[in-house]
């Protein structure tokens, strides 16, 4: 579905972020990027979702090269103070996003509430970004994401800048969703180890300066995954380990 | 969350909200009077002084205030007491200051958007902006009586140019410094340009552009009467200009304080206009 070909950026200040990036991603698979900070993967991100036009190389969406922000994207960013509108409400934010799916006013509310009910949001529908917890402000921009029914879901480091408890919850109401929706593929980046093994059905490590993909890893661990039993899981064990060799390794 | 949190957490909010409201209005009270002591102060200081001086020339306020009622609120009670000379008086005034500053408006956030979007008019323009905002708007009266003549045009004129650059500069100022990641979220979620526009851009640099719009009200107010001084036709500064060569000082001090009057409550009005549309804005900041 998504093709990546030697893609290689370098911004205007000359500074490399990126070189030689081939990958590959299937209809519905959920991959996560992982490694240090600074290795481009936000770069790479906004390059497949068209924000970034890269210098070098090519980024196909179902055979469709990407020189502009594509159709049926929806991305998450980590900074969620600031990728909500604040002077609209939950609903309204989630609303906002459906207008191009040609719905009417109500229809879009009704289908914001919906959306936002499916991630525990349903009494914080008419409440203001700002009013919420942080935690709550990213279910909001998920509950957004997945309201505009996306082919391609982005997800920027999305729960980077939650708790822990937050981050385990938010985790988990990924997979579900991720289980509803028919045929929803999922780039994610991240910096947590743990994480990407435990969200991903593989694991793609970038590593150095300018940033090239080290090593693909493909997860293999039994299905619905648990924050506790997935985590003790010997194939969870082995797998972080070889990520985290993956990511210290140059 | 099982539905009887729900509605003991919602009573919680409702108690609470209640118990705000109380002492807010408490504290409102208390803010109000202690606003006003000083003024009512001023005033009584005021009185005393001019009575005990008795100078033709600085009336008591008692005085002024029943001149003016008698002036322009001695109509019927059908007109809020309004008398023809009100009619004649705040009608064109206030007509001309509002479609000025409305067209100021209108140009200075058009322009504003169109110039902040756009790094290269931006950095063609802005030297320009910066020069035109620098000329004295009243300077341009004479160009403007010898362009339009004496009346609406040239007064309406006179206030659009003098209200159009902070509505402008500020607008300029709000699209630019607007959070990239909005921008970002928008091109992500394929919103169309005006979509953009008007959804992300306009709520995204509101309070500034409120800022300016604010500032605006006060100079439209400034060169209205500078226009009416200069002889654009009716209004309170032909009232003035009347009382000026009739030699009625009390008349003159009534116009200075309905001058006075008229901003005191544009200024309120527009501000309770604002909490009202961006106040969320401001709640978000504290």
């Amino acid at each position: 579905m998504l093709e990546i070909k030697g893609l290689g950026h370098r911004y205007a200040d000359g500074h490399r972020a990126l070189t030689g990036i081939d990958l590959g991603v299937e209809r519905g698979e959920l991959v996560c990027l992982v490694g240090p900070s600074g290795c481009g993967k936000s770069t790479l991100l906004r390059c497949v979702a068209g924000l970034l036009r890269p210098t070098e190389g090519t980024v196909t969406l179902d055979g469709n090269t990407v020189d502009r922000v594509p159709d049926g994207l929806a991305v998450v960013f980590q900074d969620y103070t600031r990728s909500l509108f604040p002077w609209l409400t939950v609903r309204d934010n989630v609303a906002l996003v459906l207008r191009r799916r040609g719905l009417g006013r109500r229809e879009r509310r009704a289908a914001a509430e919906e959306a936002l009910a499916a991630v525990g949001l349903a009494d914080a529908v008419r409440k203001y970004p700002w009013q919420l917890s942080g935690g709550m402000q990213q279910r909001a921009a998920i509950a957004r994401a997945l309201a505009y029914r996306p082919s391609l879901l982005l997800m920027d480091e999305p729960f980077g800048s939650v708790d822990a408890q937050t981050r385990e919850d938010l985790e988990d109401l990924l997979l579900t969703v991720r289980g509803g929706e028919g045929g929803m593929t999922i780039l994610l980046v991240t910096h947590d180890i743990d994480e990407s093994v435990y969200v991903g059905d593989r694991v793609v490590v970038l590593t150095g300066a300018p940033g090239t993909v080290h090593t693909e890893l493909r997860v293999d661990l039994p299905a619905p995954r648990d924050q506790i039993a997935t985590r003790e899981h010997p194939a969870f064990v082995a797998l972080r380990a070889e990520v985290g060799r993956a990511v210290r390794r140059p | 969350m099982t539905g009887k949190e729900g509605v003991a957490g919602k009573e919680g909010v409702a108690s609470e909200a209640g118990k705000v409201g109380l002492a807010g209005r408490a504290r409102a009270v208390r803010g109000f009077v202690g606003r006003i002591w000083l003024a009512v102060l001023l005033l009584a200081l005021w009185e005393a002084a001019a009575r005990a001086a008795g100078d033709l020339y600085f009336p008591p306020p008692t005085e002024i205030a029943s001149t003016a009622r008698e002036l322009w609120w001695s109509g019927p009670a059908s007109r809020l007491f309004l008398s023809d000379k009100a009619l004649d008086d705040f009608g064109p005034s206030l007509t001309h200051l509002l479609a000025g500053w409305a067209i100021a408006a209108a140009v200075g956030i058009a322009a504003g958007v169109a110039i902040g979007l756009s790094r290269v008019l931006f950095e063609l323009l802005d030297p320009v902006l910066q020069l035109g905002r620098a000329i004295p708007p009243p300077t341009l009266i004479p160009f403007f009586l010898v362009v339009f003549g004496l009346g609406t045009e040239m007064q309406v004129a006179t206030i659009v140019f003098g209200a159009v650059w902070p509505v402008l500069l500020n607008t300029v100022e709000g699209v630019r410094g607007v959070e990239p990641l909005y921008l970002d979220t928008a091109r992500a979620f394929g919103f169309g340009r005006a979509t953009r526009i008007l959804r992300v851009v306009l709520p995204a640099a509101a309070p500034r552009t409120a800022a300016g719009l604010r500032v605006a009200l006060g100079f439209a107010l400034i060169l209205m009467v500078i226009a009416e001084l200069m002889g654009a036709g009716g209004g309170i500064g032909a009232h003035l200009n009347d009382a000026e060569r009739g030699f009625l000082p009390t008349e003159l001090w009534a116009g200075i304080a309905l001058l006075g009057l008229i901003g005191y409550l544009l200024n309120g009005v527009f501000l309770l206009v604002e909490r009202r549309l961006i106040g969320h804005h401001r709640e978000r900041q504290d």
